[in-house]
């Protein structure tokens, strides 16, 4: 019996070695299979040459009429586009009388603006292009692995036939030998074996899967089982397993559009409209006033006037969105769920594993009275030193801490100090003796252990100070041991759960954004308040069942909150289904990933906070390009205005303030700068604006401050720079 | 563009006191409007449950957006069909004017009037004292003035109850809202109002004429009539028709500086008033002084450049002739001198600003940067403050448009006193910016390429463009104004304005009622830090570039044609 318990400590350790090999492989694995699929960000950035030149073609098949008239902005570019070209053709061949004297009518000039207006629809179906590069690349290394694999499936009378994987449904049974793949997604109802999940996670570690465990049963499609033998249940259909999803996602290929995205499209389809309404009447206006104005003069102004910028590069942000979670190995389910993570303002983190490491650790030792520290230490180090579980590290390691702290100086210092070598007996931990120590040459016993278990075995009357302290532990929540020498009671050990470090700044940081963090626990009320103002957590819910989380949750929601929760086990799906960003542990069971909206890959909770950042980040991308945008239309107006009526008023060339050389280099630079800064604002679009954690009020400050004033003067910087190119050039 | 010291003490007197004002008269319509007891709840609530029980509402039972827009509707057209037959049939009607007969009116310009005044336009053309009878002055346009006034205030209230409530179906009732309005805020302010316009000296009387001996021998008629009542209400409800063809110029209807001032101060109360309503309804006093500081710096902004462009001289006048004018007192043509450039260049914003239109001087004859003032303001969209109501309900479609824009910047969908902006309420939005400047561009397109339309202004050139697009923008923002120099009451004119004064109605208030639907169904989020701040001064700034940017640079080419080209020749020394 002590054996076993004994064996299961070491199995448990070597497993959480395993896990701890591979958090620190992790990073190199995830870079690897970027590399392999086609370009590690971190190494070339957005702007991979291959990737660059690979984008240039589907740009060209993007701007296909067909496909473009999904986004009405650029649409409606390219019918003028089209309708500049036609004009100058035949002004080109002469076909075109009695048009002389509108503005702008001259076949060079006109041919200008069309290349222009061409480049425009293109730098905008570019981006688009370029956007979806990196995530088609990652599908065509994640479909190689999808290909048919071999199946042994148990038929009804208990043998087994070999089938192809496509072949496989819901509820067949199959059984995979050590150096085989997995064949689809499923549930493992017997053995115990290592599967490599590299392949989903990029953890190049194998992680062990057992039957009736929430977290550890689960196994995706091609993945490789390393050791022994599983028999599994199938869950998926082919065509819907993980891996499936997985591609779709990646690839953008079912990408919808999001809900913001869609209400974005009507203000600019609105603003579209209202335009073209303002344009198209200037015919009218500029016949009564004696200045026709030509359809190139006027197709201009309207396309520097509706918002092309955010109209050409508003789907290529919502990809790269997608693509940064994806990088960061989270799998959303769609790109409402990264917008969600967005508008999220209640975070329900469990304590044990997300805020906490999950194992409770020595947090401090106590000397009873009689003993010195110096006594407790050595002891507590004694007993401890052939501990191989967490705990017992970490006693070990808490006790040479202190002991050096000390120094040679404190009392007792002179006392013999004990060393390893004088150990002849381990004596392990037992359910029964509910202590475990050591036995030295001396014949002396070392032990700790549960308090009572201790008192027991003492020569005298258990000081009360033994006691007192032990119940302060206990009512913390944290475990006493107590140890003693032979008879001698000499201090007490404090096993607390610890917080992970750096929590507390993440959680001030969440604070600052407005976001506030539940902590979900199981331990009484007074440990869970401990921890929950040890881990600078707002709000924490104590002796939580899982029913009271998702009561929680729809609690918070009727106060007009939206809620954000990670989970793994199956009782925890209803709970994930029922947050508005539920993110699922990829090592969970597969009833709750399937009710979440996202799934972490790394399987590390915590993520859920970078989540939200990047949710946010999109979003603010988006808001910062349409500010811009918009705001580009005052210069615009100051550069074609004056340039249109120099026939019909002159006078208005005071409105000219930019000092443009003349009223057809005036036009020009107007739409090649309308054509340029879609290229420019490229790489912002798909690496998104820097976000920071702070209040909505100084977010909106500072980018109002660069996106909108900043929208409303870099025009006429750019618009300038380009007419004194274009002069110099002779171009207009 | 300072005005002198004089001027500036009487805009900021003004905008002082009116606030002051605003603020209690707020939470009274609050208080009204959500059907509590109010001071004058013992003398009108007898009165209105007697109109509930006549009209058999149960006040009660509150409407969904859809038959509150029905019934919206509904009343406004009942309303314009009667008014439509009362002009056509007044002469059959009892009251002529004080005995001297007049006819029946015109049926294109009847069906002008009849939505000029139940659209809350005003928009006359015609002169009150010769082609109304009395009973048509009273009866019909002053009562259409009380329901026009009321049913703006209506919809205001059903898109902030809209705005304010949780996960609610409904968004009032209708004629409950109208009734209330009608009862307890706009009779009672202008019976008091009245008083104080007949103290100053305007007349109320059911005598016909007065023939009087001028100095120079002549013999003139002066029309009289029951003019106060009708002032009192033209000015509060913010509709502008007045009773004379020269409105407030009318000695009769605006006599003294006084009762200037004190006409400008009852223009501006309710548009003020009710952004104090929605911010106590929001539950949030900020989030309405937000609405009112940036009504308050448009219309201070306009103020300055009105009452400075007119204070100047008139730079066209030959320099020979120069000293033969004396101009020290600014720009006098089409003013009353008892008024002077700088109450006249208030008057002008303050009136267009709201969508009131009436006017103490000719805006025709302001220098072209002081008319620029009136015109822009009409293109705003008539928000800053607004009409009665109508500034309320559309200023707060900018605000979700705004927030839109810029609430993405903070990393959140963007929302409004925590109801997420979605689809459906920008396509409402927006539809409501597309309605406004299809109407008025459409239509002065038209004007300006057809024979009927160019047959109107008066004058040539960018003035005379002008002229057409002040009439549709004006007509279109229910303002009322009319530049003058256009011959409006052609067959053309008549039917086009009516159009344009109804889609710039109705094509609004039906949107802003669905918004109002879809956002009082919704669930809201409650504010953190991390949301969006639709109070302070980053709002206001905000709010007025989104006004600026997307409602009225739409506009800047056609400004650009007509007054802006306008003064830049007549600085050059043309006119037109």
């Amino acid at each position: 019996m002590a054996f076993e318990v004994a064996a299961g400590f070491r199995r448990r350790l070597l497993s959480s070695s395993v896990i701890d090999t591979a958090r620190g492989t992790r990073r190199l694995a995830r870079e690897d299979r970027q590399a392999q699929a086609g370009g590690s960000p971190r190494n070339r950035g957005i702007f991979d040459p291959k990737m660059l030149r690979g984008a240039l073609g589907p740009a060209a098949r993007k701007m296909n009429p067909r496909a473009l008239a999904k986004n009405p902005v650029m649409f409606v570019v390219e019918v003028t586009a089209a309708l500049v070209t036609l004009v100058f053709i035949s002004d080109f061949v002469g076909l075109s009388h009695g048009a002389a004297q509108e503005v702008g009518r001259a076949p060079s000039f006109e041919f200008q603006i069309a290349i222009w207006l061409w480049f425009t629809v293109y730098f905008a179906t570019y981006a688009e292009a370029l956007a979806e590069a990196r995530g088609k690349a990652q599908a065509a290394t994640l479909r190689k692995t999808r290909s048919e694999t071999p199946a042994h499936r148990r038929c009804d009378d208990g043998t087994f036939e070999d089938v192809g994987s496509s072949a496989l449904r819901c509820g067949d049974v199959v059984v995979v030998r050590e150096g085989e793949t997995i064949p689809g997604d499923g549930d493992v109802i017997e053995g115990v074996a290592y599967v490599n999940e590299a392949v989903i996670t990029g953890e190049s570690a194998p992680v062990l899967k057992e039957p009736g465990t929430d977290i550890r049963s689960s196994v995706t499609g091609g993945t490789t089982v390393t050791s022994d033998t599983l028999t599994i249940s199938i869950t998926a259909n082919p065509g819907e397993t993980f891996l499936d999803r997985m591609i779709a996602l990646v690839e953008g290929a079912k990408r919808q559009r999001t809900p913001n995205e869609i209400a974005l499209s009507i203000l600019l389809s609105g603003l579209t409209i209202v335009f073209l309404l303002a344009t198209a009447t200037l015919r009218p206006f500029g016949l009564y006033a004696g200045a026709p104005l030509g359809i190139v003069v006027l197709v201009a102004l309207l396309v520097c006037l509706i918002p092309t910028t955010i109209g050409g590069l508003l789907s290529a942000i919502g990809i790269a969105g997608m693509d940064r979670v994806a990088r960061f190995n989270v799998l959303a389910m769609s790109g409402r769920a990264v917008e969600a993570a967005g508008d999220v303002d209640v975070i329900l983190l469990d304590k044990t594993g997300t805020i906490t490491f999950g194992n409770r650790l020595a947090s401090r030792i106590v000397a009873l009275p009689g003993a010195t520290e110096r006594e407790a230490l050595e002891a507590a180090l004694l007993t401890s030193v052939e501990d191989e579980t967490p705990e017992g590290r970490s006693v070990v390691e808490l006790a040479r801490r202190r002991l050096a702290e000390i120094g040679s100086g404190g009392p007792g210092a002179n006392a013999a100090a004990p060393s390893p070598e004088e150990i002849t007996t381990v004596v392990p931990f037992s359910a029964e003796s509910r202590t475990s120590g050591v036995i030295l040459t001396d014949g002396t016993v070392v032990l700790k252990g549960a308090v009572d278990a201790i008192v027991a075995a003492l020569d005298e009357e258990a000081p009360p100070e033994l006691k007192t302290l032990a119940d302060e532990i206990s009512s913390l929540g944290a475990t006493p041991l107590a140890i003693r020498r032979d008879g001698r009671p000499l201090g007490v050990i404090e096993l607390k759960d610890t917080v992970k470090p750096g929590l507390k700044e993440r959680f001030d940081e969440l604070r600052r954004m407005g976001i506030r963090t539940v902590m979900v626990t199981g331990d009484n009320p007074l440990t869970a308040k401990t921890i929950a103002a040890e881990a600078g957590v707002d709000d924490f819910m104590a002796q939580a069942k899982p029913e009271d989380k998702i009561a929680r949750i729809r609690a918070e929601q009727a106060d007009g909150h939206l809620v954000a929760m990670t989970g793994d086990g199956t009782n925890d799906a209803p709970a994930v289904a029922q947050a508005d960003v539920g993110l699922a542990m990829n090592s969970g069971t597969s009833a709750c990933k399937e009710a979440a909206n996202m799934v972490d890959l790394d399987s590390d909770p915590t993520k859920l906070i970078e989540v939200i950042a990047i949710g946010k980040q999109l979003l603010i991308t988006r808001g910062a390009i349409t500010t811009f945008s918009i705001a580009n239309d005052v210069a615009k107006y100051f550069a074609i205005l004056p340039a249109m009526f120099v026939v019909a008023y002159p006078e208005l060339n005071q409105l000219n303030i930019m000092g443009l050389s003349n009223p057809q280099s005036a036009i020009l630079s107007a739409v090649i700068f309308n054509a340029l800064i879609i290229v420019a604002l490229v790489p912002l679009s798909l690496r998104g604006v820097a976000y920071r954690a702070a209040p909505a009020a100084d977010l909106l400050r500072r980018n109002l401050l660069i996106y909108g004033v900043g929208g409303i003067f870099a025009p006429f910087l750019g618009i300038k720079a380009i007419d004194l190119l274009v002069t110099a050039l002779h171009l207009a | 563009m300072i005005p002198s010291l004089p001027g500036l003490l009487q805009a900021m007197s003004l905008f002082a006191v009116a606030i002051l004002i605003a603020r209690p008269l707020g939470g009274y319509i609050r208080k009204v409007m959500e059907g509590e007891r109010v001071f004058l709840s013992p003398v009108i609530r007898p009165v209105e449950r007697g109109v509930y029980k006549v009209m058999r509402i149960d006040e009660t039972v509150e409407q969904r957006w859809t038959s509150y827009a029905v019934s919206v509707i509904l009343f406004s057209f009942v309303c314009i069909l009667a008014l439509y037959l009362q002009q056509r049939f007044q002469a059959s009607l009892p009251l002529d004017q004080g005995g001297v007969p007049v006819g029946p009116v015109a049926p294109d310009l009847a069906y002008n009037t009849a939505v000029s005044f139940d659209t809350n336009t005003n928009w006359q053309n015609y002169a009150g004292e010769t082609t109304m009878t009395y009973l048509t002055q009273m009866a019909g346009l002053a009562v259409r003035n009380f329901v026009s006034a009321a049913t703006g205030i209506a919809v205001a209230l059903a898109l902030t109850r809209g705005l304010v409530r949780k996960m609610s179906p409904t968004i009032g009732n209708f004629w409950v809202d109208l009734t209330r309005s009608t009862l307890y805020i706009l009779l009672p302010i202008s019976i008091v109002a009245a008083l104080v316009l007949v103290s100053q000296g305007v007349i109320q009387t059911f005598a016909s004429s007065i023939t009087v001996h001028t100095l120079q021998g002549a013999v003139q008629t002066i029309p009289l009539g029951p003019v106060a009542s009708q002032e009192a209400i033209k000015e509060l409800g913010t509709n502008g028709g007045g009773f004379f063809n020269a409105n407030s110029a009318h000695p009769f209807e605006n006599p003294t500086g006084l009762s200037d001032w004190f006409e400008m101060l009852l223009i501006l109360i309710i548009p003020f008033g009710l952004t104090f309503t929605f911010g106590r309804m929001a539950g949030n006093a900020r989030q309405g002084w937000a609405l009112l500081a940036v009504m308050v710096i448009v219309l201070s902004a306009g103020s300055l450049v009105a009452m400075a462009s007119e204070e100047r001289s008139n730079p066209s006048i030959p320099a020979a002739v120069a000293g033969e004018v004396n101009q020290s007192a600014g720009n006098m043509e089409g003013k009353e001198t008892r008024f002077g450039a700088d109450s006249s260049g208030l008057f002008a914003t303050v009136t267009t600003g709201t969508s009131t239109g009436a006017v103490n001087s000719m805006h025709d004859s302001f220098l072209p940067a002081g008319g620029l003032v009136p015109l822009f303001n009409i293109e705003l969209g008539e928000i800053t403050p607004g009409g009665v109501g109508a500034g309320l309900y559309g200023i707060l479609v900018f605000a979700i448009i705004g927030v839109f824009i810029a609430g993405l910047m903070v990393g959140r969908t963007p929302e409004f006193l925590g109801k997420k902006i979605e689809a459906y309420e920008m396509k409402m939005a927006m539809l409501v910016v597309l309605f406004l400047a299809f109407s008025i561009l459409f239509f002065t397109a038209v004007a300006t390429a057809t024979a009927a339309g160019k047959a109107g202004p008066l004058n040539g050139g960018p003035h005379g463009f002008s002229e057409i697009l002040y009439a549709f923008s004006s007509q279109t923002g229910n303002n009322g104004s009319a530049f003058a120099g256009l011959s409006g009451n052609t067959l053309f004119y008549n039917v086009t304005g009516a159009f344009a004064m109804m889609l710039g109605r109705y094509a609004m208030i039906v949107p802003i009622l669905a918004i109002a639907g879809s956002m009082a169904a919704k669930r809201r989020v409650a504010p953190s830090l991390g949301t969006f701040p639709t109070t302070g001064p980053i709002w206001v700034g905000l709010l007025i570039g989104v006004i600026v940017i997307v409602g009225a640079l739409t506009f800047f080419p056609a400004l650009a044609l007509g007054p802006i080209a306008d003064q830049l020749l007549n600085n050059a020394g043309r006119l037109f």
